[in-house]
């Protein structure tokens, strides 16, 4: 049941891209949050989450693509009068001024609007003042008293603790009755301890203050601890919109599922609605929907997997143990079955060597769609049974003339790695290795910053740099017409927030 | 007993090296006392007097070089600490080029000064006869010519600063609400103030000793600095009063030298206190 409202939209970034020297960060993103709303920016390091803030922020200018604050467009508006604050990582106070002119600063440059006066056209003009002296000092002191450093106004920034300069740079933002608070990993050079205290502090105050925050993290627990709604990010584009629980337990694709929470990533086939195939055996599953055969990845919690013992009637998969380590509540398993090897969460304990039954229950299996089965190119004939594309000059047998615009379509398995950079045609960098059962896929970006996804039985290490080599008789070209010039299509639309 | 020979050779070789560095000022010092017009004339030493610092206020000529040497110190070195300053943040914020552009900055440091000195020669020369902007070679040249001699040296000290700096800070003051040129100097420069501070002193000091430029770029009017006054009147008959300037200069730096090192030890003893975290 959905009601016809209009959404409150605090902060609507529409279309936007970012490229710094020919490396697209943001691609093509757009995101809209709602007022009052705690919303963290999750993803790896190199995702684009920290481009983004800084763009809503104002330090960074889109390449492309609009910002809105409150419906006003501010893609051009200079930080100084956004209404917007920002918390840096690094605290960033003013080492020269003491606790309470820190805080005070941003106050001091403020304008407020303290009445009307009719000028000499007889038209009326708003009037502004500077705050005064006393009520800078209550404004400071109410600041600094919602983050607990009541009597630390006189301090030296520098004698305070990493977490005491955290609270004064919240506290430096917060004076300024932002309309939206931008968090950029905040707690990032705190301790654990430190860490957890001022996750609480900062939901608390977000609770009492109802301001929207803006939060960023490559800390999925912290995400899904603080936030109300979690955009995950990789590679400049959005993954999945959701709340924590929707995130966890319905990732949009094996990415998400990785990144988030400890995961086996498994890959299928959809028999039917209901009913999924994976490891040789068949399964029960909620999903449906989905094409008849269709491949898919699915993904498998830990704590959903249930260990019998051998001789047991249920469960449908059975496998050994490889090892079992003992996490205070839980023990944590490695048990291999049909060639997998399943990462187990369970309170019963089972001795190494052991064999057991594993049980899944249909809600314990999360289907996803594959999020890419082929990789797909755009190149060009250069010549006789010659094909450019990724920065490389391939030999394909075509009887397309020289210059005829294709995309070619790369299988994963048609593609090999190499250790040596120059025993393959092109060379890459890894991205990223994720074990799908029986198989690595391995993705490598390549110098022309397109990606490769590659089924491979190696696991390769993230950053390497790697030769591609590839097998020809797999690969198949298609002539480009003009009319599909999108072969990018973003996946991530406007996804709602 | 090898050890012990070591020991007193190390004193030996510490003590040669400090007489020899102090070896000429010390005899300055002392002759500054002298009633004698030359060193080594056939009555020694002479008497113990301190005529030769009265004798120093009575020499308009030298009095006058002393005070151009001071006034044009102090007015290059500002401004070169104002221009280096800014060059520096400027530099720091330099987005493509940031490389290139500071080691062209720095390339004057290590040149020689005579080929400076010869150039800003022609350069009044060609301002004068080919542009003709009329440039009176003179104090103001001096200025000018000393400004552009020092000004890398400040950017040379204030920059390992700026890389010192947290690197939001400037967004932190933008993002408060102030404008540019506002967080550069209410969060930016206060940060820069030792830099500044060094690097005044160090223009201050390169302009006062400076001669090769200054006796090139002087002009025929008869303006001269210390250095250059000496120079003009070591082939005549030098006032002897030089030594007692020389004794007042050496004392003054000395001074300062250890002013500078009191309040350095202060400042750092009252930050290590304070950064001993009181509890709460």
């Amino acid at each position: 049941m959905r009601e016809q409202r209009v959404i409150d939209k605090i902060i609507d970034v529409k279309n936007v891209t970012k490229v710094f020297d020919d490396t697209t960060v943001i691609d093509e993103l757009s995101l809209y949050i709602r007022r009052g709303q705690f919303v963290t920016l999750l993803g790896p390091s190199g995702c684009g989450k920290t481009t983004l803030l800084r763009m809503i922020a104002g330090f960074v200018a889109p390449t492309e693509g609009k910002i809105y604050v409150e419906g006003q467009d501010v893609t051009t508006i200079p930080p100084y009068k956004r209404p917007v604050n920002t918390v840096f990582q690094k605290y960033a106070l003013f080492p020269h001024l003491n606790v309470f002119n820190n805080v005070a600063y941003g106050l001091k440059l403020k304008k407020i609007l303290s009445g009307e006066k009719t000028n000499r056209k007889g038209e009326k003009v708003p009037v502004f003042r500077k705050f005064t002296k006393e009520e800078i000092a209550n404004k400071v002191n109410r600041a600094l008293k919602l983050v607990g450093l009541e009597d630390y106004g006189h301090r030296d920034v520098n004698s305070l603790s990493g977490g005491q300069q955290q609270r004064v740079a919240i506290a430096r933002a917060l004076v300024c009755e932002p309309k939206v608070l931008l968090l950029d990993e905040p707690l990032g050079a705190l301790d654990l301890k430190m860490r957890k205290e001022m996750q609480i502090e900062l939901t608390k105050m977000h609770k009492e203050l109802g301001i929207t925050f803006i939060y960023v993290t490559h800390d999925q627990e912290e995400a899904l601890t603080m936030s109300d709604v979690v955009v995950v990010l990789n590679d400049g584009l959005i993954q999945q919109i959701g709340t924590p629980k929707q995130v966890y337990d319905e990732p949009a694709n094996a990415f998400v599922a990785d990144f988030i929470g400890e995961s086996n990533i498994i890959s299928g086939i959809m028999i039917k609605d209901f009913s999924v195939k994976f490891l040789d055996t068949v399964f029960v599953c909620e999903d449906k929907g989905f094409a008849k055969n269709e491949q898919v990845d699915l993904v498998i919690r830990p704590e959903d997997i249930t260990v019998l013992p051998e001789d047991s009637d249920k469960g449908q998969l059975t496998g050994t143990v490889l090892s079992a380590v003992f996490k205070g509540t839980w023990y944590e398993m490695e048990i291999t079955a049909n060639g997998y090897e399943f990462t187990v969460q369970s309170t019963i304990e089972a001795k190494v060597g052991q064999k057991v039954k594993l049980s899944i229950e249909p809600d314990g299996i999360h289907i996803m769609k594959k999020l890419r089965t082929v990789n797909e190119f755009v190149g060009e004939v250069s010549g006789e049974n010659t094909v450019d594309f990724c920065g490389g000059t391939f030999e394909i047998s075509t009887d397309l003339e020289r210059g005829t615009p294709v995309k070619v379509f790369v299988p994963f398995d048609a593609v090999e790695l190499t250790d040596d950079e120059e025993d393959g045609e092109i060379g890459g960098n890894v991205a990223r290795s994720l074990y799908k059962g029986r198989y690595y896929q391995v993705q490598v970006y390549t110098d022309t910053d397109e990606d490769f996804y590659i089924d491979t039985s190696d696991e390769w290490d993230i950053d390497d740099r790697v030769g591609i080599k590839l097998d020809k008789s797999k690969l198949r070209l298609e002539v480009i017409v003009e009319e599909t010039e999108e072969e990018n299509q973003a996946e991530d639309g406007g996804d709602e927030a | 007993m090898n050890k012990k020979l070591w020991l007193v050779l190390r004193w030996v070789f510490l003590a040669v090296v400090l007489i020899s560095i102090y070896l000429p000022i010390m005899l300055i010092i002392v002759y500054s006392f002298s009633s004698e017009r030359n060193i080594g004339s056939d009555s020694g030493f002479g008497d113990f007097t301190f005529s030769l610092y009265g004798r120093l206020f009575q020499n308009d000529l030298l009095m006058e070089a002393t005070l151009n040497t001071l006034g044009i110190g102090l007015a290059s070195a500002l401004l070169a600490t104002f221009i280096g300053t800014f060059t520096a943040v400027g530099l720091y914020y330099m987005r493509k080029g940031k490389k290139a552009v500071n080691l062209v900055s720095q390339v004057t440091v290590v040149n020689a000064e005579i080929v400076t000195a010869v150039g800003f020669l022609l350069l009044s020369i060609f301002l004068r006869d080919v542009i003709q902007i009329p440039i009176e070679k003179g104090v103001l040249w001096l200025i000018i010519t000393h400004t552009v001699l020092t000004t890398p040296y400040v950017i040379l000290t204030v920059s390992p600063r700026l890389n010192q700096l947290n690197p939001n800070l400037y967004e932190a003051g933008l993002d408060l609400g102030a404008r540019p040129m506002r967080t550069l100097f209410t969060v930016i420069m206060p940060q820069l103030i030792g830099g500044m501070v060094s690097g005044f002193a160090l223009a201050f000091t390169l302009s006062l000793d400076d001669f090769v430029v200054t006796n090139l770029n002087k002009g025929t009017s008869g303006v001269n600095t210390i250095s250059t006054y000496v120079y003009d009147n070591l082939k005549r008959n030098l006032d002897p009063a030089i030594r007692a300037l020389s004794t007042i200069i050496f004392v003054i730096v000395l001074v300062v030298l250890i002013v500078f090192n009191i309040i350095k030890n202060k400042k750092a003893k009252a930050e290590q206190s304070a950064s001993k975290p009181l509890g709460k």
